[in-house]
């Protein structure tokens, strides 16, 4: 059970200088295991600072952040300890593939953990398995790969420590629909699986609405909103006003009520979207 | 109109590969017009946008840019000034310390007169809605802001055609709007014409013209109306279609008959709302 709790966390970069910038203030939340959560906000509201404390990667200037009530950063050791726990896939994170091969670059965390060499294979085989990544192209060298696949060979890098808690930070920028799909349903299948606690940060509404559960929004360094999807995109205004939209079929379904269709329930996806004019227009043809 | 630029049966594949990046593309863009490009990773897009200002030549076949073919050495500044180009990643494309001073760094080493950059800066700067900003340092600009001061730089340069590649890709939703917006404000007020490579459908939907590429071909080519309708071949592409062309073509799927070219939320509303309104009425009655 890896509970993450943060407790006034505050981070100011370059303190002390004419530079200093804090980029997330008094900021108290928990995670709890097996959430798939969705972190949104825009450039600068402090997202990707945050998810950087949660394996240690960053120390806090204030507050603290606990892991089943062990406090991360309270030496070397813990901090260590934490990274294999909590797992990060960072921006492009296929930028830092640099193995000779597919197999090694995923076996590269492993290895650091001193496995025996059967648990390694296991673990590489275990983790490309999840990301979609076929053995015939273990041998081969991640730079001969498309894009979609060099990235998810990075997520499998990541995926073979088995981390309680997988983080990513935007995974699917710059991916077309098909890749962000073929990502998100690779990620989902790993929480599944393991039970792990997701936290996906994002910009992309859409996959806001059909991958998580719980939604927290960041605005100027502090947490503004933090619901289920439901909770959090009825608030189509509050949104647009830190820089974020709604996802599409939630605003074509406010447009509608505008117009005086009678939409029953929370309606953001498409599916939630035909669901809801059907039985509004009383069609029962199909 | 005319067109700014043209390709002759281009093909290219990079040197000791197998496979040709682009077939046989023949393809026009129209003075003033406003072009978008779809396609998957991979579909040979960005290859396209780079052919555009001889930043890559053809394997086979021709790039005529106002005319001037870009494979013609002794012009190809001519070509670079007539094209400028914008790309994913606005750090990378930032010079200076200085908004205005990355602006001029074009211009600068154009050897335009000192008295004319200033003027070229401050318009390019209007133009993007960045003025206020032009004695910030850029490196503290959101990415929407970055990108803008980007295409500031690119219009100090005086082109004739503007070419995003995926432009708003690491950008928030806030960022991305900024920059469509202003792209599209370029073209339809200030007569630039426009290509946008992109992967989000939503920025495709005012574009004059849309393209899809696919496996370095062109898949399909005409309004935006016309391509998104084609709603199975856009899957089969591995694309996606607006919300908009889904939710009506579902609708009609179960007995509603509704235009297929709907393509913004507020005209689609109109038309869905019409019609269940009146199924309502028809219900009660």
């Amino acid at each position: 059970m890896a509970v993450i709790s943060v407790e006034n966390l505050t981070h100011t970069y370059s303190a002390g200088t004419p530079f200093e910038q804090t980029a997330i203030r008094d900021v108290s939340v928990t995670l709890t295991q097996g959430e798939s959560i969705f972190v949104l906000g825009h450039t600068g509201s402090g997202k990707s600072t945050f998810v950087q404390h949660l394996n240690a990667l960053l120390q806090p200037t204030r507050g603290t952040v606990r892991i089943d009530g062990e406090d991360i950063n309270k030496d070397k050791i813990s901090r260590r300890d934490v990274k294999r726990r909590v797992g990060l896939v960072f921006q492009y994170p296929e930028y830092q593939l640099f193995e000779e091969t597919v197999a090694e670059d995923i076996a590269f965390g492993p290895k650091n953990m001193k496995l025996s060499k059967e648990e390694i294979n296991e673990r590489v085989r275990e983790a490309a398995g999840f990301v979609g990544v076929e053995e015939s192209l273990f041998s081969r060298s991640p730079l001969e790969l498309s894009g979609g696949q060099k990235r998810r060979v990075a997520i499998a890098g990541v995926i073979a420590m088995r981390p309680e808690v997988l983080i990513l930070d935007e995974p699917t920028a710059g991916l077309d629909p098909i890749g962000s799909r073929t990502i998100m349903e690779n990620i989902r299948n790993y929480r599944e699986k393991s039970g792990a606690t997701v936290l996906v940060v994002s910009h992309n509404m859409d996959d806001a609405a059909r991958y998580c559960e719980r939604l927290i929004v960041f605005d100027h360094g502090s947490i503004r909103m933090d619901g289920t999807p439901e909770q959090v995109f009825a608030h189509t205004e509050e949104l647009m006003d830190v820089g974020l939209n709604v996802p599409k079929a939630a605003e074509i379904a406010a447009a509608l009520r505008k117009r005086g269709v009678p939409l029953e329930g929370a309606v953001f996806t498409h599916d939630q979207l035909l669901r809801a004019l059907r039985r509004a227009g009383e069609v029962t043809s199909c | 109109m005319g067109a700014i630029v043209e390709f002759e049966h281009v093909t290219f594949r990079y040197p000791e590969e197998s496979r040709d990046i682009l077939c046989d593309i023949c393809l026009s863009i129209e003075k003033g017009s406003f072009t978008a490009v779809l396609g998957h990773n991979g579909s040979g897009k960005s290859t396209l946008a780079k052919h555009m200002n001889g930043i890559l030549l053809p394997t086979q076949g021709k790039v005529f840019v106002a005319g001037l073919c870009t494979a013609d050495e002794d012009r190809i500044l001519e070509i670079r000034h007539t094209v400028g180009m914008v790309f994913q990643n606005p750090d990378n494309q930032i010079v200076a310390n200085v908004v205005e001073e990355d602006v001029a760094f074009a211009p600068e080493n154009l050897g335009v007169p000192s008295e004319e950059i200033r003027q070229r800066v401050d318009d390019a700067l209007r133009l993007v809605d960045m003025y206020e900003y032009r004695r910030h340092a850029p490196h503290l600009l959101s990415g929407g802001q970055k990108q803008r001061v980007a295409i500031a730089g690119v219009l100090a340069m005086q082109p004739e055609l503007i070419v995003l590649d995926e432009p708003t890709a690491m950008l928030d939703p806030k960022g991305r709007a900024e920059v469509i917006s202003t792209v599209q404000r370029l073209c339809r007020e200030n007569g630039m014409t426009v290509v946008l490579i992109t992967h989000h459908m939503d920025e495709c939907i005012d574009a004059d013209r849309l393209i899809v590429m696919s496996n370095g071909r062109i898949a399909a080519d005409g309004s935006p109306a016309e391509v998104f309708s084609h709603v199975k071949e856009m899957e089969d592409e591995g694309l996606d279609v607006p919300e908009t062309v889904r939710i009506v073509r579902d609708l009609n799927d179960c007995g509603f008959v509704l235009p297929t070219d709907l393509l913004h939320t507020e005209e689609c509303a109109d038309a869905i709302a019409a019609a269940v309104l009146q199924r309502r009425a028809a219900w009660q009655s």
